[in-house]
């Protein structure tokens, strides 16, 4: 799977993108942030407060507890600010 | 018709409605809204992040719903990115209608969306450092009353 990055969450773990083996018995959103959580300092970091964290899948704002599957593009970003 | 661009550069509003019109009789009223850089507490740098893609896909499809709110005979979106300093432009959105209830109503929709749906980030430089905005519950509240 494609896993994206963005704002204070890509200064933290310290990349834009990466590809991640998605491992087997993962199959939402909440259970791959588990397993992003053990990947480092910088993760763990990142993903500290799930309150401050949005989530899409493929593109779309999602809830944690979505499915995710290994051909999917994930995304995590603080909640959003433009306009 | 209904056009999104996110870009670098500089936009001419006046560009935008000309073009907006080109070829219309039926269009009575076309609304602006231009968003610019405020210089607060000493702001000297923003700079826009978004996720490219996704982008485009959240203000299409809230361009497409706001056309199901109200006749709009055509939008236009254009949301810069990249390093802005107080007073740049940074977002347009224009819509034009028959008549400018609907083209009120329809920018406002989409600015309150644009603001709390559109995967775009500011990070923010003074003179002692660099911080992300965080988003205001005020804007959330905004976008909720066109549930």
């Amino acid at each position: 799977m494609k896993i994206l990055y963005f704002a204070w969450l890509r200064q933290k773990i310290g990349r834009a993108e990466e590809s991640f083996d998605l491992p087997a018995g993962i199959s939402t959103v909440e259970a791959l942030v588990a397993a992003l959580r053990a990947r480092g300092p910088g993760y763990a970091e990142a993903f500290k407060d799930l309150s401050r964290i949005k989530a899409a899948v493929n593109q779309e704002h999602v809830a944690f507890d979505a499915p995710v599957a290994a051909s999917d593009e994930v995304a995590f970003f603080p909640p959003v600010t433009g306009g | 018709m209904s056009g999104i661009r996110i870009q670098n550069q500089d936009f001419d509003p006046a560009a935008e409605i000309a073009a907006l019109t080109a070829d219309h009789t039926d269009i009575g009223a076309v609304v602006t809204f231009t968003g610019v850089v405020r210089g607060d507490g000493g702001l000297r740098v923003m700079t826009l992040e978004h996720y490219p893609g996704m982008t485009e896909r959240e203000i299409a499809r809230h361009i497409d719903e706001a056309k199901t709110r109200w006749p709009l005979a055509g939008v236009t979106v254009v949301h810069r990115v990249g390093r802005l300093s107080p007073g740049d432009q940074i977002v347009l959105v224009a819509c034009a209608s028959s008549h400018r209830a609907a083209a009120f109503a329809a920018v406002e929709f989409l600015m309150d969306y644009l603001k709390t749906r559109a995967p775009f980030w500011k990070y923010e430089e003074r003179a002692d450092g660099g911080t992300w905005v965080d988003a205001r519950p005020a804007d959330d509240r905004a976008a909720k009353r066109w549930e």
